[in-house]
């Protein structure tokens, strides 16, 4: 790449030029940093990238995730790789799936104010007032499910005038959900009582005694279940 | 919105025209001699040249990828000088590694009643664990059991797998996933509350169960909400990766030695067991492929363990999953879950035709993929000179109804739609890329090793997949052998004899590299890859 196809771009206020098809991870590593804070997976997943940017001239806060978002010329870059949110500790055994749950376990809930500064700033793209909005109204299901995609980031907390650590919060709505809520599955219990009763070990027992030749006649004999 | 240059879409064109016909059509699956002709010709793990025989330990003489030899045969951080008279911290369980095999294990262990330290080179849940999307294997349904699952793992390892491995990660998979639903986690399920399962690659039952897209991601923040809500029992120490196991006069594992990432300090955790959860090895680069890894995948484990004397086993076989991001460049190498292909697209070349069976075992369609590509000249090349074929998306939705795609792959269709692509609407491209390390250390089916106190669970493990991985197998292990790891180290912990810290093996390990000529100029584990720019 030559100079002149390089782009200028600035790293906690300091200025680098970069190729312009980089991400952020990738024009900061090329800018020579060795990461060791404000990386993690590098694909989308995990939310250790948490960036904060303005482009020069324009007033506008932007958010994006540094292994997912392409540089563009003058962006000024922070990033957030940790926020001190609150967080609470609960036995999940313990709880029931309430609102009451939601509210003693995290009471700011109620202090939400409806603003969506937390949906702007979500790298993807979540409507995290919503979901707050079914929290305060005790709505479990509806909070787990719109918080679903939640890579627990941060971004939301660190912008949230009510202090809120909205992430948290949507994680307890999600297990109790997963614990209590979702409907149960039949099936899935019935296999427990039959490993239980052993009803499978005589199966394995001869499985694992078996040589090459009879297990790839066995492997190629099997029946596929239709898609 | 088409993010793909025009030649690209021209070749789009062609897929669409096939569609309809091909949505009719399924490619014949291979046979067995034709399974082993196209890996012979066309996996990596037939490349001689990229393979080194390593020349110290127990296990000299296994071949491995040559980079990972490089750092197996590599010297340690400190010497065995270094001081263990004053512990920086002390616990019965040390868990090394974060990630959803290291979360179980400590979950287990404090249950199981000891104290718990757990240290992690990046942040707690920076893992392989939170980037697996497609599922968890489990025979949970009627049609479907465990020794019917036996078979699809064995066959699919091309029946190399330990079998007493195998057992315990077919007769725990429904365990698991009961463990998994009453910690909160979120299946996908039908309305009647039965688990929403599909085929993976190699199952010959539907028994993948997921949560969307964010399977991975599902089960690790909800092990690792789990572990912060035990703190008394539990002590989470972030961005301190184990350099060096210790050892003690007695021939059993100690602690290791930690480094704080950020001060470059090393600190000695005494502990009565260690579980070393460290997962694998993508940020390597075998062979200069791309990896769907998470930044600290550096193998560092099979060097730790192999140092203390723990035999390696499988390391000639790396998964390379068929389905990587080849466009755009940003994304490259990037995962696209095998559960696109679950829900029914299928990869077909430039002319839009089919040329595989879209779940054959990965590392026969991976190499077919390549053959495609390399052979028939039948890919196509990305602007930036990335060869791939297209997995063709849009048809998920002709199969199982519209809306499918954004209610099942949420994940994915947020990855393409950043740079304009909508995979409801168009294919992706995609190519192999360096996705899992199918061998490791050596271990039982209790996860105990060669040396008393060492526990192993997880990636860097080998053996219970013998050379080759089956989709949904990994989450499953991870789950099936921490939780082992944890039960099997607790026990442990309340029955050894502690003795006198030391790091001959430091000096011993030394001195063979010296008398065996060995010098590979790198200090190991290497913690981080490096991707700064080289001039």
């Amino acid at each position: 790449m030559s100079e002149a196809d390089l782009i200028p771009v600035y790293i906690m206020g300091k200025r680098y030029m970069v190729p312009p098809t980089l991400t952020i991870m990738k024009a900061m590593e090329w800018a020579g940093y060795t990461l060791i804070r404000g990386v993690g997976c590098r694909g989308g997943f995990c939310g250790a990238c948490a960036t904060t940017y303005r482009v020069l001239g324009d007033p506008k806060l932007y958010f994006g995730l540094a292994c997912q978002t392409v540089v563009q010329p003058n962006m000024y870059l922070a990033q957030i790789p940790f926020f001190p949110a609150q967080r609470s500790t609960y036995d999940i055994r313990e709880l029931e799936p309430t609102a009451t749950t939601l509210f003693s376990t995290y009471p700011e809930v109620l202090r939400c104010l409806g603003c969506g500064a937390c949906t702007k700033a979500c790298p993807q793209d979540i409507d995290v007032r919503a979901y707050m909005a079914a929290g305060m109204k005790g709505d479990i299901a509806k909070m787990a499910d719109l918080s679903f995609d939640c890579i627990m980031c941060g971004l939301c907390a660190a912008r949230c005038p009510a202090e809120e650590a909205q992430y948290n919060i949507a994680i307890l709505a999600r297990r109790l959900y997963g614990r209590y809520l979702a409907p149960r599955s039949e099936h899935l219990c019935e296999r427990l009582g039959e490993l239980k009763a052993g009803a499978f070990d005589a199966a394995l027992e001869e499985l694992k005694g078996l040589d090459e030749d009879e297990l790839m006649r066995r492997y190629k004999a099997r029946d596929i279940e239709p898609k | 919105m088409s993010g793909y240059p025009r030649e690209m879409q021209e070749s789009i064109r062609k897929v669409e025209a096939t569609r309809a016909r091909r949505i009719q059509e399924t490619f014949p699956a291979m046979s067995m001699a034709e399974r082993d002709a196209i890996l012979e010709g066309f996996h990596p793990d037939y490349k001689d040249e990229t393979f080194h025989a390593i020349r110290a330990g127990v296990s000299k003489g296994q071949r491995m990828p040559i980079e990972l030899a490089k750092i197996v045969e590599g010297r340690p951080h400190i010497g065995p000088d270094f001081d263990l008279s004053d512990p920086f911290g002390e616990t019965d369980v040390l868990v090394i590694g974060g990630g959803g095999a290291g979360a179980a294990a400590a979950l287990l262990a404090q249950e199981n009643g000891a104290r718990v330290t757990v240290v992690t080179k990046l942040r707690f849940g920076d893992a392989n664990t939170m980037m697996a999307q497609g599922g968890i294997q489990a025979a949970d349904r009627p049609e479907d059991s465990p020794a019917i699952h036996y078979l699809d793992v064995i066959g699919g390892g091309h029946f190399t797998n330990v079998p007493e491995l195998v057992e315990a990660l077919v007769m725990d998979a429904p365990f698991v996933i009961e463990w998994l639903e009453n910690l909160g986690m979120m299946f996908d399920k039908n309305p009647d509350g039965t688990m929403f399962e599909q085929h993976g690659g190699g199952t010959s039952r539907k028994r993948m169960h997921s949560a969307r897209d964010y399977s991975g991601a599902e089960i690790m923040r909800t092990l690792r909400d789990e572990v912060r809500n035990r703190e008394e029992g539990i002590t989470v120490t972030e961005f301190a990766p184990a350099v060096e196991l210790v050892m003690d006069d007695r021939g059993q594992v100690s602690g290791a030695v930690v480094m704080n990432l950020e001060t470059g300090v090393h600190h000695f955790i005494k502990a009565k067991a260690v579980v070393l959860a460290t997962g694998g090895g993508g940020r390597l680069h075998y062979q200069g492929f791309p990896t769907t890894n998470h930044y600290g995948a550096t193998a560092d484990g099979v060097v730790l363990a192999y140092r203390v004397g723990t035999p390696l086993g499988y390391l000639e076989s790396m998964q390379y999953h068929p389905t990587g991001a080849a466009f755009p460049e940003q994304i490259v190498g990037l995962l696209v879950t095998e559960k696109v292909r679950g829900l029914g697209a299928q990869p077909v070349n430039k002319d839009g035709e089919q040329f595989v069976y879209p779940l054959e075992p990965r590392d026969v369609e991976a190499a077919s993929f390549i053959r495609e590509c390399k052979a028939r000249g039948n890919g196509l090349v990305s602007p930036t000179g990335q060869p791939g074929v297209w997995l063709d998306s849009p048809m998920i939705e002709m199969i199982q109804g519209p809306g499918t795609i954004k209610k099942a792959l949420p994940a994915m269709v947020r990855q393409f739609g950043r740079f304009d692509i909508d995979i409801t609407q168009e294919p992706m491209l995609v190519y192999p890329t360096l996705h899992y390390q199918n061998g490791g250390v050596r271990l039982r089916a209790d996860t105990s090793t060669e040396v008393p106190g060492l526990f192993i669970a997880g990636e860097v493990s080998g053996g219970v997949h013998g050379h080759n991985r089956l989709m949904g197998n990994s989450l499953l292990e991870i789950t099936v052998f921490g939780r082992r790891a944890g039960r099997s180290a607790a026990a442990y912990v309340q029955q050894v004899k502690p003795g006198t810290p030391t790091l001959a093996h430091v000096e011993a390990w030394n001195r063979e590299l010296d008398e065996a000529g060995v010098d590979t100029g790198v200090v190991s584990p290497i913690l981080l890859p490096d991707y700064t720019r080289k001039e």
